[in-house]
């Protein structure tokens, strides 16, 4: 065990896992965490808490990871490069391990520009590679990025992130193989609406041999209408939604679209659970926590395991 | 070259509040190249603000000169015997030439009448793309001659990342993504090998003032 988190518990035992998403408020409430998080509990192995997601300022990912640990629910620490130099992240890092988180999430974040404060200095110190490279560096070699030695390293489960529709298509792959040798233990991919594309990403990963290196968690958005599909389409970039989808939500007709929507997404978790080289899903129902039960049930994806 | 912007009129003329006479110094190299600061921009510029003082009912004597170049005492000297005459000084060239000046003659205020905005090539007349952010540790050769630091809106050195749109950079439709094109470029060049090894974090450069000394010169003990 590299970490002990009960991601990589539920991982090396060969579960199919199942992670969620939460992100924290705009604001101090703690209860807003804790009434999120109390939809989650016991219907997923791990929550991702975001970082500052969007580029919009919110509760502090370590702060609010520590709030749903207090729920009993294990975080998934998310990072970006954003935001913080090398020095504020391995501090960040120390003290997250400190508290008693176990995963982190290492991305390159949103460009400020889409957040709420859009002439923000964006930091971008390093890059999401080499935040890889550097927790791996602290939990394997006891050393910080400049190579000094560090006490008591923090052993975190490493994951990153991977977008298998972006252009150019072929790259992808090779991404992924970097990030793997850059060190990350799992991945959870971009919303994943057109499967063709993410079949042709994990077969090529597959005869690269690296799903055999690398746990791949398929990242699932249930749609909850036909608006959010449209915009994902066409505002959210990297994001591949074909207009079968949008035709099949439009066909469900009214008051049966967010039905319709769970109903792809839990037809998806079926497939993924049967594809070679895909570990688990990353459920992300964004701002729609409450339906996570119903989604993990109908997807059959209960109970979890206790490991 | 380096390119500037003239800086909005009211910022100007909010900066030369309650001085009454003002030399305008532009400077004949880059910022008049790029249309910002030369000789032309100086005699515009004067003309606007001895016209919008004379509207407030608070006339300036503004006058100008242009020096071949800001950043080059050679060139400052010629400025010596004129400054003392006037109570306060605006400069169009860059940031290195207001600084060169207002170093040269510490007793008198002097203000910027542009922005510098880059290191840039000229694209066609009155049009200048940002190209170089000058960081001391070139990577073009390995990145296809395209600069992530400068055409990559997050700087990285690992890209491209999943906000990549067809080949747009995600901040807008309209800027093309520096990782696709270095993809492509190195993809027709057959050397794609340069970039499926992690390029590891950047030691950084740029983040104190950087003194260049070439080769068989020496910092002279006396630069006055």
């Amino acid at each position: 065990m590299k970490s002990g988190s009960n991601l990589e518990k539920v991982l090396t035992a060969g579960h199919f896992a199942l992670t969620g998403e939460l992100g924290p408020p705009r604001g101090t409430s703690a209860e807003d965490v804790k009434k999120k998080a109390s939809h989650l509990k016991g219907m997923v192995d791990a929550v991702n808490i975001t970082d500052n997601q969007t580029a919009m300022v919110r509760m502090a990912s370590w702060a609010a990871s520590l709030l749903i640990m207090e729920e009993g629910l294990e975080p998934n620490y998310q990072m970006v490069c954003r935001d913080r130099n090398r020095l504020a992240m391995q501090a960040d890092i120390l003290g997250a391990y400190a508290l008693g988180i176990r995963n982190m999430l290492c991305l390159s974040g949103d460009h400020q520009k889409f957040g709420d404060h859009p002439t923000a200095k964006g930091v971008f110190d390093i890059d999401s590679m080499q935040l890889i490279g550097m927790v791996k560096k602290m939990r394997d070699e006891n050393k910080f990025l400049s190579g000094a030695d560090l006490e008591e390293s923090p052993k975190m489960f490493i994951g990153a992130a991977a977008n298998p529709f972006a252009e150019p298509f072929e790259w992808r792959v090779h991404r992924l193989a970097k990030k793997i040798h850059a060190g990350v233990d799992f991945i959870q991919t971009q919303c994943i609406y057109n499967m063709d594309k993410f079949r042709k990403w994990i077969s090529q990963a597959n005869d690269m041999g690296l799903t055999e290196k690398v746990y791949i968690l398929a990242g699932v958005t249930p749609m909850k209408s036909v608006g959010m599909a449209r915009y994902m389409k066409n505002n959210v970039p990297g994001m591949d939604v074909p207009d079968e989808i949008i035709n099949r939500l439009r066909g469900a007709g009214k008051g049966k679209i967010a039905a319709e929507g769970i109903k792809i997404a839990c037809e998806q978790i079926e497939e993924f659970k049967q594809m070679k080289g895909v570990a688990g899903v990353h459920l992300m129902a964004i701002e729609w926590e409450h339906k996570v039960p119903e989604i993990a049930e109908q997807a059959k994806m209960l109970p979890r395991p206790q490991l | 070259m380096i390119v500037a912007k003239r800086k909005p009129f009211d910022e100007i003329d909010n900066m030369l509040k309650g001085y009454k006479k003002v030399l305008n110094v532009g400077c004949g190299t880059c910022v008049a190249l790029c249309l910002a600061g030369g000789e032309k921009e100086v005699e515009i510029l004067n003309s606007e603000i001895d016209m919008a003082r004379k509207l407030a009912g608070d006339p300036i004597t503004i006058e100008g000169i242009t020096i071949e170049r800001q950043c080059d005492r050679e060139y400052l000297e010629a400025l010596d015997s004129k400054v003392e005459e006037y109570q306060a000084i605006l400069s169009m060239a860059c940031g290195v030439g207001v600084q060169f000046l207002a170093e040269r003659f510490p007793q008198i205020p002097v203000f910027p009448a542009v922005d510098t905005s880059g290191l840039s090539a000229n694209q066609a007349v009155g049009w200048y793309e940002e190209r170089c952010r000058a960081c001391s540790s070139c990577v073009l050769g390995l990145t296809g001659g395209i600069c992530p630091v400068t055409m990559c809106a997050k700087g990285l050195y690992n890209g491209p990342c999943g906000g990549t749109n067809q080949g747009s950079c995600e901040i807008d439709k309209n800027q093309p993504c520096a990782w696709y094109m270095i993809y492509e470029r190195l993809s027709n060049q057959g050397r794609l090998d340069n970039i499926l090894a992690i390029t590891p974090p950047m030691d950084w450069q740029n983040q104190v003032p950087r003194t260049l000394i070439q080769p068989g010169y020496k910092k002279p003990e006396d630069v006055s």
